[in-house]
């Protein structure tokens, strides 16, 4: 586990003497106590899956959605402190719009990626402010440069993925991500792996119920990041409750 | 007397011919090069008014000389780090928005107009107006600047789709010519850049190998 860095982790402007930032580590761990959100890119699209867990019965179905719309062609699902997730939603929508105005055409991902990871950076820099504490997975679809998929974490720095994982199961949800060859998958395949994987990863004992949420941009929505459509969710969501019977049945017959 | 004072004013401007048009695989920019102060002295007679702001995009100019080289300087800068952050050309229609928000955020002091023509990888060969108040538009071809006002008759009736090279050539050389024979503040040579997806070649046709028409 991490070490305690007395002394020097009290300002994101100190190094320790063994060359980290510990405040944008533990902005980091923030991004690990939350529940998971994974991006998977496949061949003609985007697809988005985040376990959003439901803390209270009086919560109305569907409030403090963690995917958001950034311009027309731009997904983005978080995890970590969603305020702080709401706010770089914000700049990153600014950012898009600012580029639209100027240039005349859709922000391309990797730019948009690497400017809010620019910004997300700069609150890395000084002791007057606190990291970002939470990661982000961008996605977006476009004709001519097919699907593209970036994450950005607490640090700043911008990674582009054909499947990635944040927030406390990303590890087992990263291992059920490696099993698929989403290179030759469409959407409306992945749209059922990925609810497969968020409800594998969903951990029953400690974590009581959630809402699943489903997003996709592609090929199949012309581009448009939308949330998938309630009969497809419904099917999707289907599959993976049948997917996780079957498991628990092998199980029960090798014992 | 007023005349004359208002233009020592505003300098040099260039009456001007300037066209682009679109043929099968690129573009062609073209315009003479005149550059009058009043109307009746020539301050230089080869003047070259396309302007290359990236690789595969050029601008060509009309109005005040100095406000047209300010803006497309700017565009040229921004341009080049746009393209350098995006680790790839410009598209033409980023390109034209650039010298669009130049253009209509400053119209209260700049006098200038201009064509943005080019190719790039995404949709092609593209022309587009950018006009004196900041209006973009996209067009198959378009003509401008003082002479262009001669030859509107000629190029609604030449102007096919999808010309050859060639054909778009002469096209573009027959224009301007004309343009250059009627209009007092145009001439000089006629310069042409044809672009496609190799690159840009320039063109220079002298005044003796223009085409001649019925009067000459």
């Amino acid at each position: 586990m991490s070490s305690i860095g007395t002394g020097y982790d009290l300002s994101a402007s100190t190094f320790s003497p063994d060359g980290r930032v510990f405040q944008v580590e533990y902005a980091m761990k923030a991004v690990e106590n939350s529940s998971t959100a994974i991006g998977i890119r496949c061949k003609d699209g985007i697809v988005f899956g985040v376990e959003k867990l439901v803390l209270s019965k009086l919560y109305e179905q569907g409030s403090n959605k963690r995917i958001f719309n950034i311009d027309r062609h731009v997904g983005m699902a978080v995890a970590g402190l969603l305020a702080d997730a709401r706010s770089l939603a914000e700049v990153a929508r600014e950012e898009a719009a600012n580029f639209r105005s100027n240039y005349g055409h859709d922000i391309p991902l990797k730019h948009l990626s690497d400017r809010v990871a620019m910004y997300v950076h700069a609150y890395t820099l000084y002791s007057a402010v606190r990291p970002f504490g939470c990661s982000f997975i961008l996605g977006s679809y476009d004709e001519d440069d097919g699907p593209q998929l970036y994450m950005v974490d607490p640090s700043g720095i911008s990674y582009g993925y054909w499947g990635c994982a944040i927030g406390k199961a990303k590890q087992a949800a990263k291992t059920e991500i490696e099993k698929l060859q989403m290179k030759d998958m469409t959407c409306r395949e992945l749209v059922k792996e990925v609810a497969k994987i968020i409800y594998i990863v969903h951990d029953e004992v400690k974590d009581k119920s959630f809402e699943l949420e489903l997003s996709w941009v592609g090929e199949v929505t012309k581009g448009r990041h939308e949330v998938v459509p309630k009969d497809i969710r419904e099917e999707a969501e289907k599959y993976a409750k049948d997917a996780l019977e079957e498991e628990d049945d092998s199980d029960e017959d090798n014992m | 007397m007023d005349r004359y004072f208002d233009q020592s004013i505003k300098g040099v401007s260039t009456g001007t011919t300037i066209l682009a048009v679109k043929f099968n695989g690129g573009v062609i920019i073209g315009s003479d090069s005149r550059a009058s102060m009043g109307g009746s002295y020539v301050s230089s007679k080869t003047i070259n008014k396309l302007i290359q702001v990236h690789d595969r995009i050029f601008c060509c100019i009309a109005g005040s000389l100095a406000d047209a080289q300010a803006v497309t300087k700017m565009a040229k800068f921004q341009l080049s780090f746009h393209s350098i952050q995006m680790e790839s050309p410009p598209l033409v229609k980023a390109a034209a928005s650039v010298m669009k928000e130049l253009c209509y955020s400053n119209k209260d002091e700049l006098q200038a107009g201009f064509i943005t023509a080019g190719w790039d990888r995404k949709k092609g060969p593209q022309v587009y107006t950018v006009s004196l108040g900041g209006m973009l538009l996209s067009q198959p071809f378009t003509i401008g600047g003082s002479g262009s006002t001669y030859i509107y008759g000629y190029v609604d009736s030449k102007y096919k789709p999808d010309m050859s090279r060639e054909e778009c050539l002469q096209f573009a050389t027959n224009a301007i010519a004309l343009a250059m024979g009627r209009d007092n503040v145009s001439g000089g040579v006629v310069h042409l850049v044809v672009i496609t997806e190799d690159g840009a070649e320039h063109v220079v046709i002298p005044g003796d190998k223009l085409p001649k028409f019925h009067d000459e």
